[in-house]
């Protein structure tokens, strides 16, 4: 009896749980499909306004249509980047340890604790003068200052440290026996044998970079230069948010991150708790 | 160089191969990998001292300069005598020590509560409500500040439900009280699945046969709980705790988006107060990098108390 009881409860604390954690989905989904009117009077079914808000998300003089190709870009060349500079590094920390290395890897990785609020004011006048300075495309405003500072994070380098533990090191013996060198065993035997790190990667670097709001908030001023996430923000703050269309460009702002968790979630959950083990 | 070279080989057992019989060959193979090793992690070294310790040590000289961009100069103490006289520091800070102190507990105790019932393998539905839970962490912090910000906005779906049950409306913008509690159900709604996660991988490395005798010795589920799931989830527990402190000191997005810090600076946060220091009042950089400096000092001793508390019940 007492255990029934129990169970019964386990269950609908974790309904509970689960309800409130989707209603919100359920009622981003729902709005995108209503007029701003019907999100206001609290529609709860689909409505017909969906193509309507995409219209207006598109046309809307924010030019959310060239920050979705900001952020496309931005996020795919950080990711790219990230991948490469923090592989090596983390095989170049694992493979080679010496005890001066080991130090500078704890002295990197104690740049995890500094906060972006300190570092964002000398960013900030750092990409200032360089643009100043007439080196054209590196000052601010420009693709190349949001995505320079995160292409190599101590997170992923530990990451990749991490999980080349597991790597299997007679082959390297085996690889330099037969003449190949450092950089040939990391191209042709490290990176295709770790795949799936790479996969993990791949998708946490891609999340952050897609939603990251903060420095893209300070370093892109200019309107056409802006990242979706900056853009929703700025629908948000208007003194009469449309809601149906913002929360049809939030739509297409998940749909990413959705898919990818919906397609590769060991991958995804990987990326997320690979690096504490 | 040499130094570094013996050093390695007494740590290093890895890589013999090559090795020739005398102990030159053995030297050079040593040297030659070495410079291998540091050839990989160079570039990261550059990048990351570039991008987080070359500002990191422009901040602090900064915090030390008065006046505006090409006529600042040193001003020694001031913008840190500042701090003590300004009153949005003093919101900002309580602000966020509210969140910290109510919040952080709150989602961790919810995330192992979950954790612990989403384990059990004879659950049904376990993978649904798994992925249900975990769902909020792929929306970005702006998008679902926006989506938090229409719900419990004044006359929004929250209020409109309360309304038809019979209740009074709560005033979630206007009122501070409210408003941070918004603030606080927001992160718990993005963050608890993201904790639940770290809870649950942590719990695959537990042998089941150490609940299987704990119940032949008859221990009920609150003694498994509290003398076999915590303890041996401590590490994971620590550096959760870790993580979400870090995290609720440089809050920005939500704050920024739900209530922009209002109302009257009821919500504001310390990373919001710098960039409005920054970009939104006359620009103040040497006096924002001051306020920063809170925030530095505030993770590293937290984060030494809090592994200072981990690391003695560890033992």
């Amino acid at each position: 009896m007492k255990k029934k009881t129990l169970t019964a409860l386990k269950y609908l604390f974790l309904i509970v749980a689960s309800v409130l954690s989707i209603f919100p989905f359920f009622w981003m989904i729902i709005s995108a499909t209503n007029s701003a009117r019907e999100v206001n009077a609290g529609k709860l079914t689909f409505g017909a306004h969906l193509l309507d808000n995409l219209a207006n998300l598109f046309h809307s003089d924010l030019a959310f249509g060239a920050s979705l190709a900001n952020s496309v870009w931005i996020a795919v060349i950080t990711t790219v980047l990230a991948l490469l500079i923090s592989s090596v590094a983390g095989y170049g920390f694992e493979i080679f340890r010496s005890r001066a290395r080991d130090r500078v890897f704890n002295i990197l990785l104690l740049s995890m604790m500094v906060p972006f609020c300190a570092l964002m004011i000398p960013l900030y006048r750092m990409f200032s003068a360089a643009g100043k300075a007439g080196f054209a495309g590196v000052g601010l405003n420009t693709m190349f200052s949001v995505i320079v500072p995160y292409i190599c994070t101590a997170f992923l380098i530990f990451f990749f440290r991490q999980n080349t533990k597991s790597f299997p090191k007679d082959i390297l013996e085996a690889a330099r026996i037969d003449g190949l060198n450092e950089p040939g065993i990391f191209f042709h035997m490290y990176v295709p044998v770790m795949r799936s790190t790479y996969a993990a990667g791949a998708i946490v670097t891609f999340m952050t970079s897609w939603n990251n709001y903060l420095w893209p908030l300070v370093a892109l001023q200019e309107p056409r230069k802006r990242t979706v996430p900056l853009i929703l923000s700025a629908m948000g703050s208007s003194y009469t948010p449309d809601y149906g269309m913002i929360m049809a460009g939030i739509v297409l702002a998940t749909l990413p991150t959705g898919l990818i968790f919906f397609f590769m979630q060991k991958q995804f959950v990987a990326g997320i708790v690979g690096s504490v083990k | 160089m040499n130094q570094t070279a013996v050093a390695e080989k007494e740590k290093r057992p890895v890589p013999r191969a090559g090795e020739g019989p005398g102990g030159t060959g053995r030297h050079t193979l040593g040297t030659r990998l070495n410079r291998w090793g540091w050839a990989f992690a160079l570039l990261s070294i550059v990048l990351i001292s570039i991008f987080v310790f070359a500002p990191m040590v422009g901040a602090l000289v900064m915090s030390f300069q008065t006046g505006k961009g090409v006529n600042a100069h040193f001003g020694g103490l001031t913008n840190y005598a500042r701090l003590f006289s300004d009153r949005t520091v003093a919101t900002a800070l309580s602000n966020t020590l509210i969140y910290l102190v109510v919040q952080v507990p709150i989602m961790l105790i919810l995330a192992l509560i979950l954790s612990v019932i989403l384990n059990d393998r004879n659950l049904k539905g376990r993978t649904f409500f798994r992925v249900a839970i975990f769902l909020p962490c792929i929306t970005s912090l702006v998008s679902y500040s926006l989506i938090m910000k229409n719900i419990f906005s004044n006359d929004g779906i929250f209020n409109q439900m309360l309304i038809h049950t019979g209740l009074p409306p709560i005033l979630w913008t206007t009122d501070a009280f409210w408003a941070r509690i918004l603030i606080i159900i927001a992160i718990t709604w993005r963050w608890t699945g993201y904790n639940m996660i770290f809870y649950l991988s942590g719990m695959q490395g537990i042998e089941p046969s150490i609940y299987e005798a704990a119940e032949i010795d008859g221990a009920n589920a609150v003694t498994k709980f509290t003398r076999i799931t915590v303890p041996l989830l401590k590490p994971v527990i620590l550096f959760t705790t870790i993580t979400s402190t870090i995290g609720t000191l440089q809050l920005f997005d939500e704050v920024q988006n739900i209530t922009q810090g209002g109302p009257a600076n009821g919500t504001v946060t310390i990373s919001q107060y710098i960039y409005n220091l920054c970009f939104k009042y006359t620009p103040n950089f040497g006096y924002a990098c001051a306020v920063a400096f809170i925030v530095v000092v505030l993770i590293l001793l937290l984060s030494m108390v809090q592994m200072k508390v981990g690391g003695k019940e560890n033992q």
